[in-house]
């Protein structure tokens, strides 16, 4: 489904992906970790075409996206669905209309039916008795939940969290967690995941990827990758800030 | 050798400025660019461009009857006190409405438009550019430029030149009370100098103007938006200087078209 090809990005002096290679199964939930500023949510941009790498390749289901023509790179954007780290909600629309935002767009729906479309994606994400308030009387974890409530309008194959649970507590984090495992149907939608929570990824991915110094050092199984012998892995895993990962 | 440095930096600082100039020139006839692109193919959002508009003209409307009244003021008085020493006092109608119609109807509706609008949209577009609001609307398949710039620019190039016809209208009103109630200068003689020494080109000229300055105002406004960037800070010196940039072409733009429309 996704097949990143030795992606190379570079600002001025700096490096940030190295050649980064590595497949996402189709219908999976695979999650991307490493250390904040360690070019994850640079990574997914460039998977969802909002940067252009320097080199390399970007496939999805085998068609090349570097290059591409924004009114080409449209056509595939559409079986994508995103949840910006912040909900990246529009601030001017209430919850409702954000939510519709996208079957507004792409769809020949009535009025009445992408009324009830969007109703039904509320109630997905337990907020359909907050349709009509706006996007600044919601928290933090309510605005992650309007945003999934509109990656899953269209009713996408592919869908891209760019830190899904950063800044909220443990239950809502638990709670975001619960719902994108719910809301995830195997085989069929693909979920791809930027995160450094480590405990709450390993419990709900199906493959793990770590993106460590702009490259991939580690791919497999949540169990393969506790028992993964490399140090920076295990550095990693228990959060110590004693190995060879240095601290800035 | 202290001479040497202080040429050597000089030369750098105006290159560098100079490179920084071609740099955001070059910037803003690309998102030009992007915008004549995205603007020619549908979907054609009429409905968000007369929202705009609503936003451009009908809530800047009290404004610019305002300041136009004051400035029709303050033009006859000022008139009056030139033209009367030669006599020509009963002029002031005729020249505070050449004025008001070539000049200052459309340059400070402009300026008027630049700091309550063009404020507005550079904040507004690069709140948005830092919330990832335009990153959202991207990955949505949606084509930012026309979603948020056309209607904007469309909406703003439209409707200037009726904001400058209600500013030169109150500004004919103001100046119509002042000069026969406080300077007692006769209705008839008022009017009837309008109707002898303007002409419909006249009002050409600051309609073409108007034009011209709601077109670069909203093109400089959303440029700097939409290309913000540094966090809230960086949103305001964008709206700083996407408020300066509108105001000096305005001016510039002003002249060039004066002197090729004189």
């Amino acid at each position: 489904m996704i097949q990143v090809d030795n992606v190379q990005k570079r600002f001025a002096e700096q490096e940030v992906l190295r050649g980064v290679s590595f497949e996402v199964k189709q219908g999976s939930i695979t999650t991307l970790i490493g250390r904040s500023g360690a070019g994850k949510s640079l990574l997914l941009r460039h998977l969802i075409g909002l940067d252009q790498p320097d080199s390399g390749r970007i496939l999805i289901d085998g068609t090349d996206i570097v290059g591409m023509r924004t009114s080409e790179l449209n056509g595939i954007r559409r079986r994508f669905g995103v949840l910006f780290q912040d909900g990246a909600l529009f601030d001017s629309m209430s919850v409702r209309d954000n939510v519709a935002f996208p079957l507004r767009e792409h769809t020949k729906l009535s009025e009445k039916e992408i009324l009830d479309k969007a109703a039904q994606k509320l109630e997905l994400v337990g907020l359909l008795s907050h349709g009509s308030k706006y996007p600044s009387e919601l928290s933090g974890g309510m605005r992650k939940r309007v945003g999934l409530a509109r990656a899953l309008a269209l009713g996408p194959d592919l869908v891209f969290f760019d830190e899904p649970t950063s800044g909220l507590d443990p239950i809502t984090r638990g709670a975001i967690y619960r719902l994108i495992e719910s809301t995830h149907i195997d085989g069929e939608i693909t979920y791809f995941l930027v995160s450094h929570d480590i405990t709450g990824v390993m419990a709900i991915s199906d493959e793990v990827i770590m993106l460590h110094q702009g490259r991939i050092v580690a791919q497999g199984t949540p169990e393969g990758f506790r028992t993964n012998p490399d140090p920076v892995v295990q550095q990693f895993l228990l959060g110590s800030p004693d190995g060879p990962i240095a601290i800035d | 050798m202290r001479s040497d440095n202080f040429l050597e930096s000089s030369i750098t600082g105006i290159l560098e400025t100079t490179q920084d100039w071609l740099a955001e020139f070059g910037g803003i006839l690309m998102f030009l660019g992007s915008f004549i692109y995205w603007t020619s193919k549908p979907p054609y959002r009429v409905r968000e461009i007369f929202r705009q508009m609503d936003f451009v003209g009908v809530q800047s409307g009290m404004l610019i009857v305002m300041t136009g009244a004051f400035t029709g003021m303050v033009s006859a008085l000022q008139g009056y006190n030139g033209m009367s020493r030669y006599g020509a006092g009963s002029l002031v109608g005729a020249t505070t409405a050449l004025a008001l119609a070539r000049e200052l109807g459309p340059v400070l509706t402009g300026l008027m438009v630049v700091g309550r609008v063009g404020s507005a949209m550079t904040a507004e577009l690069g709140s948005m550019r830092n919330t990832q609001q335009i990153d959202a609307i991207s990955s949505m398949a949606v084509a930012p430029i026309q979603y948020l710039v056309s209607p904007r620019i469309i909406a703003t190039t439209l409707t200037l030149p009726f904001l400058s016809v209600v500013f030169g209208f109150s500004g004919m009103v103001g100046a119509y009370i002042i000069s026969t109630e406080y300077l007692h200068i006769d209705a008839g003689a008022f009017m009837s100098g309008i109707k002898d020494y303007m002409t419909p080109n006249d009002v050409t000229q600051g309609l073409i103007k108007a034009f011209v300055f709601g077109f670069i105002l909203s093109l400089v406004a959303c440029f700097k938006g939409y290309n913000a960037s540094g966090g809230s800070r960086g949103v305001g010196v964008a709206t700083t200087k996407s408020v300066v940039l509108s105001s000096v072409l305005i001016l510039f733009s002003d002249y060039v078209m004066t002197t090729i429309m004189f």
